[in-house]
């Protein structure tokens, strides 16, 4: 397995979010992790990027354990997140916020600028003056930048309009295309379950069911179709 | 960029209105024009200073108590070395600017991280406590005696019919050039590039592999390597004593939040105009504290103004 979180435990202060959470993710595979609102999709991300460190469990990414690295260091091995909200750089122009990705690979722009091509026309546009698809697409092209083996990413198509969701998941399905394996947590689990290999569904801190027919399943259907 | 340009104009139009005043509230065009070179130059350390500052709260979200004591450290290692080694003052900024960009990282690295996304009032006590260690270091290490550091070829300079001397200009270009060049780092190198992106987006800037703490660290060690590089400028200009650098640290706050938190070409013009408000001021209220006026502006800029000069609304 490329990544694999065994027996995660974590939370925030006092309360606990993740309550023995295990999954794996498998190099090139597309997996989809849904669930509904506080499921704790978010803090799971955030403790595979080593932005929060478990109290419990084990981080393994290519054989060796992430657990309690930093941030920059778990990027640097290819484990890379782009978060709910995009964390972007505002005052900074699409270019530096593209360079700021290659800070460390040294990658050249041109692969992002071909997926993105709206990109390309606003090299020199302040990152927080462009819509939220175009925030979207900068945040996905500033990871791909820092040339990941796994890209994690979180909500990527909340607050788009329809025309930009699509656009967004077809991005996805080409960097897949590419070779990047990629965990796709999403809200959208219609569309997200259509475009993965495999996915897991997430409540109240537990994996509680996975597959890769999970659209398929009625309690899926139900829960999170909506159908 | 309009903006820019038309509030450069306002601001030409409020100062030549103001040296105007003061023009005729002496009587005398050379005195005038005396104030407004002698502020000019004064105000271009302390936009060195308020630079330090303001890069050091714009990043790392610090308030530093510490800076004027940095900036005394900087006299001191120029007033020894002068004074010991007979070095000619210009010449040991290539010692107080290493010296004090280390201490800052030091300083930074294993006492205000510990105070990072903290309280305040925890930030406020730490600073304030390094700046009481430091000047009592130095009242320890070298008496409350007061020194002077001479500067053996000054000269004074005529300069439109006011004179000024060497050393205020060579401060003045000093201070100039080492803002130039902290604007030109951040804007034109990556190093520089990745502390902005550490400012906008400490989070982002972890998810894209960068160091968060080290580029933390090297922001304030920068920010005090301004602060040291200023003291060694104003040593021929002022009396070396452990709290010298107290009032540089009051107008450097001042100058920062008159140009805007955190915005670095708000610190340079707030120097400026700090600096000449200080000595029109004296025109237009003799016999006063200068710092009376400078306070009074400051007042008035926030009221009309609160994000500063150069700020952003919040």
């Amino acid at each position: 397995m490329m990544l694999s979180l065994d027996g995660i435990e974590a939370g925030y202060g006092g309360l606990r979010v993740l309550h023995g959470l295990s999954l794996e993710v498998a190099a090139g595979e597309l997996v989809a992790l849904v669930g509904a609102n506080g499921a704790g999709k978010s803090t799971t991300l955030r403790v595979a990027s080593g932005l929060l460190r478990p109290s419990a469990g084990r981080v393994v990414f290519d054989g060796e354990e992430l657990t309690g690295l930093p941030g920059h260091a778990v990027v640097r091995r290819g484990l890379v997140q782009v978060p709910e909200g995009r964390a972007l750089f505002g005052p900074l122009t699409v270019a530096e916020n593209l360079a700021m990705g290659a800070f460390h690979t040294g990658e050249p722009a041109d692969r992002v600028l071909e997926l993105f091509p709206r990109l390309a026309e606003r090299l020199d546009q302040r990152a927080d003056t462009m819509s939220g698809g175009e925030q979207q697409m900068l945040a996905i092209g500033r990871a791909l930048m820092t040339r990941p083996r796994l890209l994690m990413l979180d909500e990527p198509s909340v607050g788009l309009a329809p025309l930009m969701v699509r656009a967004v998941f077809d991005a996805l399905g080409r960097i897949r295309e590419s070779g990047v394996a990629i965990l796709l947590v999403e809200q959208n689990a219609a569309q997200a379950l259509a475009l993965a290999d495999r996915a897991y569904v997430l409540e109240n801190g537990v994996i509680t069911l996975s597959g890769t027919d999970l659209a398929g399943d009625e309690r899926v259907r139900r829960a999170y179709l909506g159908l | 960029m309009n903006r820019t340009i038309s509030r450069a104009g306002l601001a030409a139009v409020v100062a030549a209105a103001v040296i105007a005043g003061a023009w005729a509230r002496s009587g005398s065009g050379t005195v005038t024009a005396q104030a407004v070179l002698t502020g000019l130059l004064l105000g271009g350390v302390y936009a060195l200073v308020a630079m330090g500052l303001t890069l050091i709260f714009g990043v790392l979200d610090i308030v530093n108590f510490a800076h004027g004591a940095f900036m005394t450290l900087g006299m001191y290692a120029t007033a020894l070395l002068a004074s010991s080694a007979g070095l000619n003052p210009y010449l040991t900024l290539l010692v107080s600017v290493p010296l004090l960009f280390g201490v800052g990282y030091v300083v930074q690295r294993h006492m205000v991280s510990r105070t990072m996304g903290g309280s305040l009032a925890a930030q406020l006590l730490l600073t304030l406590g390094i700046a009481m260690l430091l000047e009592n270091s130095l009242l320890l290490a070298f008496s409350g005696d007061t020194r002077t550091v001479p500067v053996s070829f000054d000269t004074p300079l005529r300069v439109l019919g006011a004179v000024a001397d060497l050393s205020r200009v060579l401060a003045f270009v000093g201070a100039m050039s080492l803002a130039g060049a902290v604007w030109l780092l951040l804007t034109r190198t990556r190093l520089g590039t990745a502390i902005r992106a550490v400012a906008a987006n400490p989070e982002g800037a972890s998810l894209v592999g960068l160091d968060v703490r080290r580029l933390h660290a090297l922001t304030f060690a920068a920010g005090t390597a301004c602060a040291g590089a200023a003291g060694t400028l104003v040593t021929p200009l002022v009396t070396v004593e452990p709290t010298a650098g107290e009032l540089f640290n009051i107008i450097g706050f001042v100058v920062v939040v008159l140009g805007g938190l955190g915005s670095v070409p708000g610190a340079v013009a707030g120097g400026l105009i700090i600096g000449l408000t200080e000595q029109l001021g004296g025109l237009y209220l003799p016999g006063q504290s200068p710092l009376l006026v400078v306070f009074g502006v400051f007042v008035l800029v926030l009221l009309w103004r609160p994000q500063g000069l150069f700020g952003r609304p919040a």
